[in-house]
């Protein structure tokens, strides 16, 4: 299992699915209607480091984190 | 990551300043003023962000991801030091009501070209890449101020 966890202003909790790759999580997040629609505009990091290669994979107990647009200062 | 990295963040590292609420900026201005006094930099160049009236808030608020956005500072502090430079930042997190600032951050460098080009380049991703969430507040309701957002980079792996 792998935790995902929705950053800033994305109302959703932390939740726990099966995934080896971040494809995976891909595929899982785009069949939830509330969250696909931020998919396009949002940053992914695992265990706090961003990534940009969509065949990363991921093993048991791993945290995908989920980051939409930013605006510091 | 070189050794000589590696100790500049184990031993050199300088570490951001996250407050609740807005921030004291005379106060932290004066102390890297203070701090850096003897360092034999040339050039000091300050950024403020301050929360203007406009659209009928009354202030806004911020959430902050500190894990990557210590990364991400961790990786400019490493650019810096190879220019010979130092950056500072402090950053407000939750509410912070207008006329008053929510960001400082500042390069100190031996000579003034490296510091101007710096700030600009340090601000820059600042707004495009650290992970802090801005929100207007209204009538008592925090707002995610989308459309003055920035996707960071790499944004739409997962589309």
């Amino acid at each position: 299992m792998v935790k995902v966890e929705f950053l800033g202003p994305i109302d959703r909790d932390m939740i726990e699915i099966e995934a080896s790759t971040l494809l995976d999580v891909s595929n899982y997040l785009k069949k939830d209607q509330d969250i696909s629609k931020w998919l396009d505009k949002c940053a992914v990091a695992i265990n706090d480091t961003m990534i940009n290669d969509l065949n990363t994979t991921l093993k048991d107990g791993d945290k995908v984190s989920i980051l939409p647009p930013v605006c510091g200062g | 990551m070189e050794i000589k990295y590696l100790f500049y963040l184990l031993f050199v590292v300088v570490k951001m300043e996250l407050y609740e609420g807005h921030l004291d900026i005379k106060d932290i201005f004066n102390r890297w003023l203070d701090e850096e006094s003897a360092s034999n930099y040339g050039a000091f160049i300050p950024f403020i962000g301050t929360i203007r009236a406009e659209d009928n808030i009354q202030g806004l608020s911020f959430d902050i991801y500190e894990p990557i956005l210590k990364e991400w500072f961790d990786k400019w502090q490493i650019k810096a030091n190879s220019l010979g430079a130092k950056v500072k930042m402090a950053h407000a997190i939750g509410d912070v009501p207008i006329h008053t600032s929510s960001y400082i951050s500042a390069v100190f460098s031996p000579k003034r070209r490296v510091a101007l080009e710096l700030i600009d380049e340090f601000v820059e991703d600042f707004k495009a890449n650290a992970p802090i969430w801005k929100y207007d507040l209204i009538d008592g309701k925090r707002i995610y101020a989308q459309d003055r957002s920035t996707p960071m980079n790499g944004a739409g792996l997962l589309l």
